[in-house]
Order: C-alpha cells, then structure tokens, then sequence
C-alpha cells in the first residue's frame, strides 16, 4: 500500500471526503516521514507541531460537518522561513532574526490557511534567500534527497526538499532570480513562479521588490495549480499586487498542444548548459512537437547580459530593503557606543557572507559616481529584455529552455567561487527581470540518477497555457521517479 | 580587469562594521563580480528607457477605510529595548 505521505493532493482529498483517513492521519503520515528524512536532509527550520495539530484537528471537523474549503482542506503543507507567521519563529536562515517572532501572517500563509491547509513547518533557504544552493543558511545546509552528498539547489531548498521528501505535499518558495524553479529542477519537482503581482507580497521578507514572487513546489502540474490558485490575487495590503480577476490556470491541463506554439531560445540551448541537460531537453521539444505543437527557434539576444543586470539590480534592492535590519525594531543588537556603531556591528555580527556582499555590491551600484554606469545601465538592459520577450510572444504562445544548466551539484563545489553560483540562474532570470511567470517541470534523470527539469515561460497572466504546456510536458515524459530518501527504508544515521 | 572600489567607504555607507582582512577579501570579490556585471556597459542604450518595475503601475488607490493596525505591544515585542512604548537606542543627542 501506498504510503499516505505520497499520495498526490487530489488524491489525498478523495480519501478525505471518502473517509479512508483523516487529516490527522495524513499528518501522522508526515510527521513519520519527517522523522527519518530531517535526519539526512534538514529541510525545516521549525516543525510547528501544536498548530499542525490543531488545524488537522479542525480540517477533520469540518470536513465532517459538510464544510469543504477546496483542494488544500487537510493537506499538509510547509512555508519557506522568509514568509511570516504569526507566532511561529521566522529567521530567513539570518542569525540577524534569530529569535524573531512575527506579530502577522502574511497573505500568503493566511490564505494557505483560509483554504483548510496544515502549515507542518518553516524550510530552510539560503540566508534571506540569496543563493542557489541551500548552503547560505545560517542553520546550516539542507542536503538533496536524491543523494544527500549534493545541494538542493536554491534559494528554497529546504521546501524543495521537503516535498521530494514527502514531509509535506507542496510547499511554498519565493522566487527572486530562480529560487523556486532551480530547486524544482534540481529535486525532480515542479515549481512555479507566478506573473509579477499575482501573489502578495505582504509578509514577505523583501530580498529584491521589483523581482520577487511567491509560488508553489509540488510534486505535480495539477498540485501546483491548486496551491498557486489558493494564494493568488489582489490584497489590499500589497500596492503592487495585481488587481484584476486572477487567471483560470488548471482549466486547460488536459487540453494537449496541438497547435500551440512553442518557442526555443536558442541563446540558452548551448554553451554552458550541460549535455545531458540539452539533450534531455531537446527530447522533450520532440515530444511536444509529436503531440502536435509548432516549434520554432526564437533569438533573444539580451539574454547573454541579462544575468549580469540582475547581479546589479537585485543586490541595488537588498542593499535598500536590508537597511531595516539595524538592531532597534527586531532580532539581534550588538552594543555600541552610538547609534551607528551598534548598527554596524550588528549587521556586521548578524549577516553572513553572501547577504555582506551583496548588501555591499548593492551599496556600490547605487552610490553616487556609479549609479548611471552599473544601475542605471542594468536598468535599461532590463527594458531590453522585455523588449525581447515582447517581440517573441508576437510569434509564440510560450517559450522553453532548460531551467538549470546543470543538475545538482556537490555541497561545497560552488561555495567559493560567486561567479559559478551566480551563473546557475542563467535561464531562470530573464523571466524575473520581465515579471513573467515560467514554471520547472521534471523530465529525466541524467546519468548519475539525478533530476533534469525542463522551464515553460509564458507572457504576463499567461499562467493558463503555460501550465496547459507544463501539463503535456510532464504527461509525455511520465517522470514517475521518487527521490531515493522518499522511497527507500531509510535508517537514522 | 577586476574593477577598483573604495570598499572602506561603501562598508561605511552600507553600516557593516568590517576588519581591515575582511575588507580586502570583500574587496577582492566584489571586484571581480563588478568585472562580470560591466558587460551591460557593453550594450547601446542611448534610446532606451530604463525599468524600474515590471508592471506598469503608476499609482494605486484603495477606498479610505480605517482598519486596525497591528498591536503596538505584540510590535514592540520584539524590539531589543523598548521603554514606555518606544524603540530604545543609543543617545544621539548630547544631553542638556
């Protein structure tokens, strides 16, 4: 018999409403997965097991009294640890929040919990989400289940994990250059980042504001689609929220593609992708166009320097947006003899090495002399990346690429070399920069058994065709593979 | 070419109290990424207007309803140092 704590969400809800268990029973199922993969992976930071209780308890309650509150009524879910939750430890992986406790929700999170979700814990994250790797925790790393020697990917590999784990059914990330959809590729999962302003942002801690969005980490296109439907829409306390009607996006996933239009960036089908990754990518092109889809070859030239804009522009944000975290309203203070030097110390004492550089990278970018040469001018690449986009979606209905250049590497390999780490954003970028949605799905296993995840990319509130071209990928590559640590008799080390 | 910063007053401007070690290694890396971030230098740009943010809000209104703010003490809370319902800090202001 399957174990509960694999079962797919809507699986999962039939045996809710059929009375084959409860939602009790269900997080049973997630707190015994949890106890032998934490072990190897530390994919949370806080597991809240009192309040997983009571929802669970709740869910059951009224679920029998007839009151459905949709897909995600008793499932258990968890929350990247950059979203706030009342009353239960946020750190962002910082030592600079280490005790920090948030006095509200964010929308998001209440929104999970309007729709009768379990929040089971907080996952780790590259500290304040700057990473690709998991390993710029402060609480240290998070391992891969599919071979604990390797990284999750990042910056929400401790819900990739979780997920790949089944220590939860989905999971919430945020996605500021890639850190939903690079950790999905990386743990066989599929990941979404929503078009910029369809999920509040309120309650998010702000790495990069004109970049970062929240969206889902689940272990199947519909599952996806249930999450991101629960937390998407206008909410009065995020300006830059979008406030028109939110997308219908699992309406067509059983709609095939035949005749939808696909096209392939060909600045990101070469150099620097690896092997295997391009021709587990190039298989899934075939497959498409088998299905009836036209495919067609789509330059963007900006792409080469988008990566480069958005190490200015990202860093230029996290230099502002960090400048809260002084000593005086929350976390950690290091005394000083004045004010700013028991803010200098603090921030000195509180950030670790990759949130220092950027801060200071952001600081450079910005300070007067430079601003016009690094800022400014990786503002208006940023305008041409758009442009790019704009003049593609003029001939195709969504583009593809591979999402990470490589599957996932070994812990430590990168940790020196910024570049390197920077560079594994390559493909995930240029849809931030653009505020379009994209979403990974897994295709194949490389050589060596790891995932291979393929990107679908699609305009601005085009979640409906781009997950409809998602849910034919994942169809035609029936990627049934479970992370090793999930599906084998694991023992505590 | 690794590009040259006065990294001792960007760490000044950005509030990081760092080593002198520290610095030149912060030094040295930033430099080198600097290096990588010129290539947007490399583009023509003259016509292009620059992106701030990728939707094109310029002003966002809401009906002028008064809602509760969070609880000043479940806030203060979490403060380091309050006293009578204020943020303490060090004396910024030389005393009378």
């Amino acid at each position: 018999m399957t174990d509960l704590a694999d079962l797919s969400i809507a699986d999962a809800g039939r045996g809710l409403r059929d009375g084959e268990f409860t939602a009790q029973e269900l997080l049973d199922a997630t707190w015994r997965r949890a106890a032998v993969t934490e072990a190897h992976l530390h994919a949370y930071l806080v597991l809240d097991r009192e309040g997983a209780r009571r929802s669970a308890a709740r869910a059951d309650e009224e679920l029998a009294a007839g009151t459905d509150r949709g897909p995600l009524h008793g499932i258990p879910v968890a929350v990247k640890d950059n979203l706030s939750t009342r009353g239960v430890e946020t750190t962002c992986a910082s030592q600079i929040l280490a005790g920090y406790t948030p006095p509200y929700d964010a929308t998001a999170v209440e929104r999970l919990r309007d729709a009768g979700a379990v929040i089971v814990g907080k996952t780790n994250l590259d500290e304040f989400a700057m990473g690709s790797s998991t390993e710029n925790s402060a609480y240290g790393p998070t391992r891969n289940p599919w071979d604990t020697d390797r990284v999750p990917g990042g910056s929400s590999g401790g819900s990739a994990a979780a997920v790949a784990a089944g220590s939860a059914f989905a999971a919430l990330g945020s996605d500021t250059g890639g850190s939903i959809r690079q950790p999905a590729a990386l743990t066989g999962l599929v990941g979404a980042k929503p078009t910029y302003g369809l999920v509040s942002r309120y309650g998010l801690v702000a790495f990069a504001s004109s970049l970062d969005q929240i969206g889902p980490l689940a272990r199947s296109v519909p599952d996806a689609v249930d999450v991101l439907s629960a937390i998407a829409g206008w909410d009065r306390h995020d300006a830059t929220s979008y406030p028109g009607d939110v997308p219908e996006m699992g309406r067509s996933l059983d709609a095939g593609v035949q005749g939808v239009r696909i096209g392939v960036v060909t600045e990101l089908m070469g150099e620097g992708i690896a092997p295997e990754v391009l021709a587990a990518t190039a298989s899934t092109i075939e497959r498409l166009a088998a299905a009836g889809a036209e495919i067609v070859d789509v330059s963007m030239p900006s792409t080469e320097y988008a990566l480069s804009a958005y190490y200015l522009i990202a860093p230029a944000e996290c230099s502002s947006n960090l400048a809260r975290f002084d000593g005086v309203r929350y976390g950690l203070r290091v005394d000083g003899g004045t004010v700013e030097e028991m803010m200098a110390r603090t921030r000195a004492e509180g950030f670790g090495p990759e949130v220092i550089r950027r801060i200071l990278l952001g600081t450079y970018a910005l300070s007067a002399g430079y601003y016009d040469a690094f800022y400014g001018q990786a503002q208006k690449v940023r305008t041409l990346v758009r442009r790019d986009f704009a003049a593609a979606y003029e001939q195709v209905d969504v583009l593809v690429s591979p999402t990470s250049p490589t599957t996932a590497f070994r812990i430590g390999e990168r940790s020196d070399d910024p570049i390197a780490m920077y560079y594994s954003d390559v493909c995930t970028i240029p849809s931030n920069l653009a505020g379009d949605p994209a979403v990974s799905v897994p295709v194949a296993l490389d050589g060596t058994g790891l995932p291979i995840g393929f990107q679908v990319m699609a305009p601005q509130l085009g979640e409906e065709m781009m997950f409809r071209v998602a849910a034919e990928v994942e169809r035609s590559a029936g990627f049934s593979f479970r992370a090793p640590l999930a599906t084998s008799e694991v023992v505590e080390p | 070419m690794p590009v040259e910063i006065d990294i001792a007053k960007v760490a000044a401007l950005a509030r990081i109290a760092l080593s002198d070690e520290e610095l030149a290694a912060y030094g040295a890396q930033l430099g080198v990424i600097l290096e990588h971030a010129e290539r947007v230098q490399a583009l023509p740009t003259d016509d292009v207007e620059p992106t701030s943010h990728p939707l094109p809000l310029v002003n966002a209104f809401r009906p002028d309803e008064v809602w509760p703010s969070l609880d000043r003490d479940d806030v203060l809370s979490q403060a380091p140092d309050t006293v009578d319902g204020y943020y303490r800090v060090p004396q910024i202001l030389d005393g009378p």
